[in-house]
């Protein structure tokens, strides 16, 4: 038999989220019950990429039928052989349940989470094995770099990116095709192209994952870039965190080496292209340009003022041009499809899709490719099938460490680069948390910004001292030690740093507390003025719980949660809570079977 | 790599390893896969479905059922064509499986005499 041929393909997510919940050892159980079915010769196990919906991992995707199991364990692999690929008989309990209706759906194109998603970025992820060139470009890839390399001149190449209307992914949503044309129009006798994978936003991962599940497209993204702007040698800056991305990433770029498509004489062009991987320490500013490109140079990681920029004096001084992982995954569909198709879908002034990583208290997390312009509540509804719990609605917060907080007010917003910042938050590389009423916005300011006060490099005051001033006073509204000026003394540190700071990381520090500032200021003073917390998060400020003597039953499940005693048997049948003792953790409140047990 | 044509060769011979993951409207070869099927040797006409399919380098897509409860009539296999009535084969061995393919499934002529229902589209 030849060992092209399978009637089934059972893929398996070794993306690595779904490694990480225990999908090698599927894979293991895969392989033996096929063996012991003498089913090996007819049945392919394919190792994918990420296919986004990591809530449900470990996923498996058994074609020709296209059946989604999710959450799949062990033990549930000898029932998938033995009734679906032996006898064609899909495992119902391992469907998944629409959120919503609890209705099982077998394909995964009908599920809600992906029905409503429109893949450019993402098309291959979870679909092919990121290993395989072959499958790559059983896919039509590499495609686009041949046309362009054999077809289009680097100018029509450019123009055309131009046209599509495409901004960079990673964040700042400058067009594309602008910086492209300075690097292009800056002469020299070497250029440079890099790729920015430092993807360091506290729950971003789309770049991880294309770099996991579909390295060639970054490979076949940066090779037309080089082409169009006249480089020859590329980097694809890794930060030394993503191991698995690292690794496929490697066996991509010594894939396409050995086939011609990486080295010398690329398509019989006459144009010569190598790639290298730089892997980064984990520092979150090298995410920013020039001390990315300082990195790589083998100095200490911080920015330096701009100009000059990059296209002009960039890497070890030559022009360089600079694009995030997701940019380039959209350059082979634009080169492939042409501008118009890509301009299409999208807003006036944001074209395509964007890859969101959606997290908090949702039910669908993952990362979900939507055209620019859907709405946060179709992204948080419809594809994020709501809140877990069915609790209210308070914010959700986009744009990751930079970003801001929107409000319940601005669901109905089209989402896209310009909307997002008149809101007071940002695209960023496209983070989105969603928060309940149970959350303190007051708190969630102090994470994002305790994050950048961290990850400040320390080489302009603003950021290094302005930030750490601003966290101070935040720490101290925590603790119930808010003084009266503490809310205009933030406004104007974060302006100032905003205006003054040297990179984008200080430049953008304040925004998470300036929003919520915006929308959520009477939690602030709540803080402040009441002492209060009125989500009943900061420790010091939450007021204890107290039990509904008419409503409780007496069970008795309550005490045993308790981390401090401070419940005890009442009189009657009932239980009471000691206020002195109690430290509002909330476990009794989450425990009780009646709802007797408020905050308040 | 050193043409674009090159490419396309390369993408002509690597098609085969992705096309069991794109069922669009091919010919549907689909085995009766029971306890009643397989104690019938249903997994025999399989495998010679398999055997044809790498031999003639087909491109089709071959699932399993369940009972449908003819079983005295097993092994079955149906045959849909894209646009096709279904038809159902009864009383299968690995010779007759090499006829429907040939006949039915590449040509487009049902075998008739092992034909023992059709299903209208």
């Amino acid at each position: 038999m030849k060992d092209t041929i399978y009637r089934s393909h059972v893929l398996i997510c070794t993306g690595t989220g779904c490694v990480s919940s225990g999908a090698k050892n599927i894979k293991h159980e895969l392989q033996d019950e096929l063996a012991d079915n003498d089913l090996k010769n007819e049945i392919k196990i394919v190792e994918t990429g990420c296919h986004g919906f990591c809530e449900k991992g470990p996923i498996m995707v058994v074609y020709p039928e296209g059946v989604f199991y999710c959450q799949v364990k062990e033990e549930d692999v000898a029932e998938i052989v033995e009734e679906h690929l032996l006898k064609g008989r899909i495992v119902e309990r391992l469907l998944f349940k629409e959120p919503m209706t609890e209705e099982s759906i077998p394909s995964y194109k009908d599920i809600d989470f992906y029905k409503k998603q429109h893949r450019i970025a993402l098309a291959n992820c979870g679909k092919i094995n990121p290993e395989s060139i072959n499958e790559y470009i059983a896919n039509g890839g590499y495609e686009a770099a041949g046309k362009a390399l054999t077809k289009m001149t680097p100018e029509e190449i450019i123009k055309e990116v131009k046209d599509a209307g495409l901004r960079g992914r990673g964040g700042g949503g400058f067009p594309t095709g602008l910086k492209w044309q300075f690097a292009f129009d800056n002469e020299s006798d070497k250029k440079y192209v890099i790729c920015n994978a430092d993807e360091g936003d506290p729950g971003a991962f789309m770049d991880r994952s294309v770099l996991e599940g579909d390295p060639h497209r970054i490979i076949e993204g940066m090779l037309i870039n080089a082409y169009a702007i006249g480089a020859d040698e590329g980097y694809v800056y890794v930060r030394a965190e993503y191991p698995l991305a690292i690794d496929r990433l490697q066996k991509a770029i010594d894939a396409a080496e050995e086939i011609g498509l990486l080295g010398e004489d690329i398509f019989g062009s006459g144009f010569n292209f190598d790639l290298h991987i730089k892997k980064g320490a984990g520092a979150f500013v090298c995410g920013e340009e020039t001390a990315l490109m300082a990195s790589i140079e083998g100095k200490r990681g911080m920015p330096n003022p701009r100009p000059p920029y990059p296209a002009e004096k960039g890497l070890w001084g030559k022009p360089t041009n600079i694009n995030n992982v997701e940019t380039l995954a959209n350059i082979p569909y634009i080169i492939n499809e042409g501008s118009d198709v890509f301009s299409s879908i999208g807003t006036e002034n944001s074209k395509g899709t964007k890859v969101f990583a959606l997290t908090g208290k949702i039910k669908n997390t993952g990362l979900v490719e939507v055209p620019m312009g859907t709405t946060l509540k179709e992204v948080v509804f419809e594809i994020g099938g709501g809140l877990t719990d069915d609790k209210d609605f308070k914010a959700i917060q986009t744009g990751g460490p930079s970003g801001g907080c929107i409000p319940e007010d601005y669901l109905d917003l089209p989402i896209d680069y310009d909307s997002l910042i008149e809101v007071g938050a940002m695209m960023g590389s496209g983070g989105m948390v969603v928060m309940d009423d149970s959350t303190c916005m007051v708190d969630v300011a102090r994470f994002f910004l305790s994050f950048t006060q961290s990850e400040s490099c320390g080489k302009c005051t603003p950021c290094r001292e302005g930030t750490k001033r601003m966290l101070e006073i935040l720490n101290r509204i925590c603790d119930g030690e808010g003084k009266d000026g503490d809310i205009k003394l933030l406004e104007q540190l974060g302006e100032h740093i905003k205006d003054t700071a040297l990179c984008g990381l200080g430049q953008t520090a304040p925004n998470p507390v300036l929003s919520t500032l915006q929308y959520f200021r009477n939690e602030y003073e709540a803080h402040i003025y009441d002492n209060k917390c009125p989500a009943g998060v900061c420790e010091e400020l939450a007021s204890s719980f107290t039990i509904n003597i008419e409503s409780c039953i007496g069970c008795g499940q309550c005490v045993k949660v308790c981390p401090v005693d401070a419940i005890s048997k009442g009189d009657g049948k009932y239980y009471i809570i000691d206020e002195d003792v109690c430290i509002s953790c909330g476990a009794c409140a989450k425990k009780c079977p009646v709802d007797a047990i408020t905050q308040g | 790599m050193k043409s674009l044509e090159d490419l396309r060769e390369m993408r002509k011979e690597v098609e085969k390893e992705m096309q069991t993951r794109k069922n669009t409207n091919k010919p549907k070869v689909i085995i009766g896969m029971g306890t009643c099927g397989i104690a019938a040797g249903a997994r025999e006409i399989l495998q010679a479905v398999m055997e044809e399919m790498d031999k003639r380098d087909l491109d089709i897509e071959v699932t399993q059922t369940g009972c449908i409860g003819m079983c005295e009539k097993e092994p079955l296999m149906d045959v849909k064509l894209p646009g096709k009535d279904r038809i159902t084969y009864g009383n299968l061995n690995k010779e007759d499986v090499k006829r429907i393919i040939v006949n039915h499934v590449i040509n487009g002529n049902v075998v008739d005499e092992l034909v023992i229902a059709r299903l209208e589209e």
